[in-house]
């Protein structure tokens, strides 16, 4: 798939600065002309992939990638891993710390979140090894003018 | 019903105001987790956060307007942040009196 590529990097534990890489491929999207709904379905997702790398993994690398058909998201750390996804899928499960609820995250909606806001998830994770979140989201026709 | 109409009203302070836009109803909420699954579109945010994440949220949602309420304030690298993209309103009054008020105001 061809397409526009943009790649980011999260830095680890710094809350005021998550959101950046959201925030500039939601400008870019709307630059491209693409449906509003597709482009706050893509800047939440996204958010809540990149808040978790900060709250969770210690940061890590953000791929996107943009096209005609679809945008697509990845979301790579090497953090501590899932260790039961399922778990992890359910809203309200949250292992976040005191501190990170005192910033008003932790409430167990992120996964949910983007599971509801992408067309597909794939987690794939390993205890000790990482996490690799993969996001698409399909657009319709006459989304874009790329 | 606009945000800078909004702005007017006597029981609100106005933090920084940016280009107005339509506002259609209220959101309550100090999840931020919360808050970027179920903010509406063109809504006005009443909150007691007032943290730079408050800003993301509201960007990303597409909030109009961010009220923090209770007397409490936005931090500086809050409202830097905001620049160009929402505007800032606070209030004395807890979270609902503040709601009430703006919901009565946009009905």
């Amino acid at each position: 798939m061809a397409g526009l590529v943009q790649n980011y990097t999260v830095d680890a534990s710094d809350f005021s600065s998550a959101g950046e890489a959201s925030g500039n491929v939601k400008k870019t999207l709307k630059k491209l002309g693409f449906a509003p709904d597709l482009i706050r379905r893509v800047s939440i997702a996204m958010y809540e992939a990149e808040i978790n790398m900060v709250i969770h993994a210690n940061g890590g690398t953000i791929t996107v990638t943009i096209s005609t058909e679809e945008i697509s998201a990845v979301f790579a750390d090497v953090g501590p891993g899932i260790p039961d996804v399922d778990q992890a899928m359910q809203e309200g499960w949250s292992t976040a710390t005191e501190e990170v609820r005192g910033l008003g995250f932790g409430a167990g909606m992120g996964l949910p979140n983007i599971k509801k806001y992408a067309d597909v998830l794939d987690i794939d994770t390993t205890v000790g090894v990482g996490t690799t979140v993969s996001m698409k989201f399909f657009v319709k026709q006459g989304g874009a003018r790329l | 019903m606009t945000v800078h109409e909004i702005a007017r009203l006597p029981q609100l302070e106005t933090v920084q105001l940016e280009e107005d836009r339509t506002a259609d109803r209220v959101f309550c909420c100090d999840m931020l987790s919360i808050a970027m699954a179920r903010a509406p579109e063109d809504s006005i945010w009443v909150t007691v956060m007032g943290n730079k994440n408050v800003i993301a949220v509201a960007s990303l949602t597409d909030v109009a307007c961010i009220v923090i309420a209770e007397g409490y304030d936005f931090d500086q690298d809050a409202v830097d942040a905001a620049k160009g993209k929402v505007t800032l309103l606070k209030s004395s009054q807890p979270v609902f009196e503040t709601a009430s008020l703006i919901h009565e105001k946009l009905r």
